[in-house]
């Protein structure tokens, strides 16, 4: 490849389970930018059973939008010269196509080894299908029972401190030996095991599964009890999803060979640029990406990353499953009109089983708005339940902490802490107002004090992760000026009040703007993209971070949608019970933001 | 591009259908190709590894897991059956000893020094695959199982539950728009896959169950009525392992909704004829939707060749027959009667492709070309 500092043109692509999509970027006056965005059916089943044909498809597209050609054939047109026209020096792609990596881990006690093993796992990028731990409550054959019907493509397997003792690691390897597992893709192949365990435990942990698995051995991720090291796992889990998952995927040998650098799993992706987002600007992040099948949220809390994924919340296929998981009465609480129980049970059945189906009336809109809200927000408690302990690969914590985090699971995500929230998928990303992905946000994650709200415009943080790690500043710059869309700062104070009480003062230089108790309103006179230096100087029983009552001076920041001030309270946050309360309330806020035409 | 429409779920009286066959393991395919092929006829066979059961070996005998192998009385990797003596301490002087009796009939498959566990398998369970339908088999998978192809009626349904069986078509509504009553579910319906109107209720469906109906092809369900039914409620759209007794079949949605007349009739025609049907419906990736099969006997010859089916999948046109398949007027049919190109504001404010739909009555609406869904006529 060439060097970064002669990289004109970059083609990245992501190949999605339905839809494969390709970004162009390139170098214009001293600065990367995205070009033009092109999209193609995915090719991985039945007739075609092959990925490079949507890719081809999918490059043709940008070809054509951006007069550059980019093939020669069936292959990449490189750059030889800094001279030519034509051509890309670089091509990336990263994968989520046929399921994308689902894997299944091991570890001896559940809310440690095992706990790390499955952090490292989301981490690269899978799917946890299950966690077999030795404290798990689960007879032997029942855990056997398990790992055999499941056909993961890789398993982790953790437990015991390096030196400690190696028997119930051992005995979680005998496990998976008889349990035999068989990979997802045909049986051509051994099953690939990754041993992250007690290091003195690996001769015996050869001995069970090395004749029956294709077994590989990394360092302990849990040398010790207070320190975690998932890196070697994770990037052993990226080799061999190459080496093993997308080799047996149709079509994805040819598409290695066609990549400058290897094929990495969407969120692993993702992930990758959060992260480095998050070092970079020396901030919190929380991202979330909403899809039909499933919802991924990432974070960095105190420079720890996590990722988890709520493998059956989404809008489309796994929408009932958030029916199921929250209640009907949760979704109707935010929908701002009477509605029918068995009528609407059926018309989420009816998008489950139509899931391409698009809300036409305004109702069908706000119904479809309600259910991301609570999708949204059982994520991220799921989220927090998994984000939690240990403070990042470097940071050591004592062996008091640690056992403190077995019998407490303190999460890092901090709500009050948070500075940035960014949402993708396309509830959130096509929501016909900017307005109303702002207000999901807010709803669902309910951020305090002062958090910046955005959308990723078009989801092109996956190939943007891959281009991080080929390309930091081309993926920075892309990142900031065409990836992430601003709608503006939520400003929430934590606290209770009484409705209508004055819940908050902002002084913008002689300008005093007040806000009650009960409210959602927009501050105006903040446009788009303007800072502007502020004091925020909450009630004397709410708190905007700096304490009860205490003032704060702050630089503001609008957005598409603008500085939205949230007076509705924290800790808790209640909607009436009384339905026609609360559908007062409902419209009330959302004609104060303008959410729907028809407020 | 991508179809910015639904395609059709497929009905129809005149169709080749092929139906892969497979073992959940590799094992014997007995079929050849160019047999033919009956709906019961056992093509495949194998066996499943036996279930695990795990003994705490040194824990029962009371000695460290590296003294295991010297109580040890049988081998690794031979046969034993229920209370056979696989171990037995020494005791005091040749008194107390304590003895381990096998569990299982089954082998012993390891024996650990680390952990002092003994892993024992039961003998392995057999497993076969047959036809399900009539046909002739056209393709040997090697040891895995074979593709079956047949002329016949194909009818694809939105949603089920329940798996593979087979039965006589009995017609109990006499129209598409007929709701079924407790009153209609009678002794004679034993062994029949049925075919109701508009919608079923989970009390209608439990009749069934009782008379012995072991399948229900209708128009639509409601959500509670199978929530009811199945005592829990369908998380994510995976069916087809409901041990109730019964498949079931729903051709058009969620909610009361007259069977398409389309539907209706080719079930009329079969009356009275074998069908295999399967509720099994799998949304996600590769798209599994519940089915009737009705294979034209007759016409079933052994050429060794695939069929080539005549049908053509044409793409959305004016005048196209569709039924939408989203609120507001979900359900209803009409024909295509404009396609305009540019996007249009809908009343969502999204910008989406839209279509012009005429109903019967001559009203005509707007709507997203994704609410739609083709219907092949």
């Amino acid at each position: 490849m060439k060097d970064k500092n002669n990289i004109l043109r970059i083609i990245a692509t992501d190949c999605g389970s339905t839809t494969t999509k390709a970004i162009l970027i390139e170098k214009r006056e001293g600065e990367y930018r995205l070009i033009v965005r092109g999209e193609a059916p995915t090719t991985v089943e039945a007739p075609y059973e092959d990925v490079t044909k949507g890719v081809l498809n999918a490059i043709k597209e940008v070809e054509e939008l951006s007069e550059v050609i980019i093939l020669d054939g069936d292959k990449i047109l490189k750059r030889e010269n800094n001279t030519d026209k034509d051509g890309v020096d670089v091509y990336i792609s990263t994968s989520s196509a046929g399921g994308g990596l689902q894997m299944m881990v091991a570890g001896v006690v559940d809310r440690m080894s095992a706990e790390s093993a499955a952090r490292a796992a989301l981490g690269a990028g899978a799917i946890v299908m299950d966690v077999i731990a030795s404290n798990d409550k689960r007879m032997d054959h029942e855990r056997i029972k398990r790992i055999r019907t499941l056909r993961p493509d890789m398993v982790l397997l953790s437990g015991g401190t390096d030196g400690g003792t190696k028997k119930h690691v051992v005995q979680l390897a005998e496990i998976i030996e008889a349990a035999d597992p068989k990979p997802r893709f045909g049986s051509t192949y051994n099953l690939p095991i990754i041993y992250a365990g007690n290091k003195d435990a690996r001769e015996n942990v050869k001995e069970s599964l090395d004749d029956k698995t294709d077994l590989y051995i990394v360092d302990n991720l849990r040398p010790t009890l207070e320190s975690e090291n998932l890196l070697p796992a994770r990037d052993k889990i990226h080799d061999l999803f190459m080496e093993h998952v997308m080799a047996q995927a149709p079509g994805y040998k040819k598409l290695m060979e066609m990549t400058d650098v290897p094929i990495m799993p969407t969120p692993g992706a993702v992930g990758l640029l959060i992260e480095t987002i998050a070092k970079r600007d020396n901030i919190e992040v929380l991202g979330v990406d909403i899809g039909g099948a499933t919802t991924d949220i990432f974070s960095v809390f105190q420079l720890a990353f996590n990722r988890t994924v709520s493998a059956n919340l989404g809008m489309s296929y796994s929408v009932s499953n958030v029916v199921k998981a929250t209640g009907l009465k949760n979704i109707t609480r935010w929908v701002p009109f009477e509605t029918n129980e068995k009528d609407l049970r059926n018309r989420i059945r009816n998008k489950m089983i139509r899931p391409t189906t698009i809300p036409s009336t305004l109702e069908e809109l706000q119904i479809e708005q309600a259910i991301a809200r609570e999708a949204l927000r059982l994520a991220l408690e799921h989220h927090k339940a998994m984000a939690v302990g240990l403070k990042g690969v470097q940071t050591e914590r004592t062996i008091s902490d640690a056992f403190e985090q077995t019998s407490s699971g303190e999460t890092l995500v901090n709500m009050e802490t948070l500075n940035l929230v960014v949402g993708s998928g396309g509830v959130l990303s096509h929501a016909p107002r900017r307005v109303q992905a702002a207000m999901m946000a807010i709803d669902a994650f309910l951020p305090e004090g002062i958090t910046m709200l955005a959308v990723d415009s078009i989801f092109m943080m996956p190939q943007l992760g891959v281009l991080s790690t080929v390309h930091d500043s081309a993926a920075a710059e892309v990142f900031s000026k065409d990836c992430l869309l601003k709608l503006g700062m939520c400003i929430a104070p934590m606290g209770k009040g009484k409705p209508g009480q004055e819940a908050l003062k902002i002084t913008i230089g002689e300008k005093v703007y007040t806000f009650n108790y009960g409210d959602i309103e927009f501050l105006d006179d903040i446009k788009s993209s303007e800072r502007v230096r502020a004091i925020l100087k909450p009630a004397k029983n709410l708190d905007i971070g700096n304490g009860k009552g205490k003032e704060m001076e702050i630089e503001l920041e609008g957005g598409l949608v603008g500085v939205i001030v949230d007076t509705r309270g924290r800790r808790p946050f209640n909607l009436p019970e009384n339905d026609s309360e609360r559908i007062a309330n409902l419209k009330r806020w959302y004609k104060s933001l303008n959410l729907y035409p028809e407020y | 591009m991508a179809h910015s429409y639904t395609p059709g779920l497929k009905v129809t009286e005149n169709t080749i259908v092929r139906k892969e066959r497979r073992l959940p393991l590799k094992g014997d395919v007995s079929a050849k190709k160019g047999d033919v092929i009956k709906a019961d006829d056992i093509i495949a066979r194998t066996e499943l590894p036996g279930d695990v059961e795990r003994l705490n070996f040194a824990g029962k005998l009371g000695v460290s897991g590296k003294e295991v192998f010297d109580y040890l009385k049988i081998e690794i990797g031979k046969e034993v059956k229920k209370d056979d003596i696989i171990a037995e301490s020494k005791g005091f002087f040749g008194l107390f000893k304590t003895q381990i009796k096998s569990p299982i009939d089954g082998t012993i498959e390891a024996l650990s020094e680390v952990t002092g566990m003994m892993t024992m398998r039961k003998p392995p369970l057999p497993v076969e695959v047959d036809g399900y339908i009539n046909g002739v088999c056209v393709e040997v998978i090697e040891n895995e199982g074979i593709i079956v192809e047949s002329p016949a009626t194909f009818i694809q349904g939105i949603f089920g539950i329940g798996g593979e069986t087979k039965g006589i078509v009995k017609m109990v509504a006499q129209s598409p728009d007929y709701t079924m009553t407790i009153d209609d579910i009678s002794d004679e319906l034993i062994g029949k896959i049925i075919v109701g109107g508009s919608i079923i209720t989970a009390d209608v469906l439990n009749k069934c169950v009782e008379k012995g109906v072991i399948g229900v092809i209708v128009g639509g369900i409601d959500d509670k009525d199978l929530k009811d039914f199945l005592n829990e409620e369908i998380g994510v759209a995976i069916t087809g392992n409901e041990e109730k007794g019964i498949t079931l079949i729903i051709t058009e949605g969620f909610g009361e909704m007259a069977m398409a007349k389309k539907t209706f009739n080719i079930l009329k025609n079969n009356e009275g004829k074998i069908a295999s049907i399967n509720g099994a419906t799998q949304i996600r990736a590769g798209v599994l939707r519940p089915e009737l099969i009705v294979t034209h006997d007759d016409e079933i010859k052994s050429t060794g060749q695939r069929m080539v089916s005549e049908e053509e999948h044409e793409g959305m046109g004016i005048g196209s027959v569709v039924r939408i398949i989203r609120e507001p007027e979900f359900g209803n049919i009409g024909k295509v009667s404009a396609l305009p190109s540019p996007l249009q504001k809908i009343e969502t404010e999204a910008m989406v492709r839209v279509l012009e739909v005429e109903f019967p009555d001559g009203r005509k609406i707007l709507l997203p070309r994704a609410n739609v869904e083709l219907i092949e006529e």
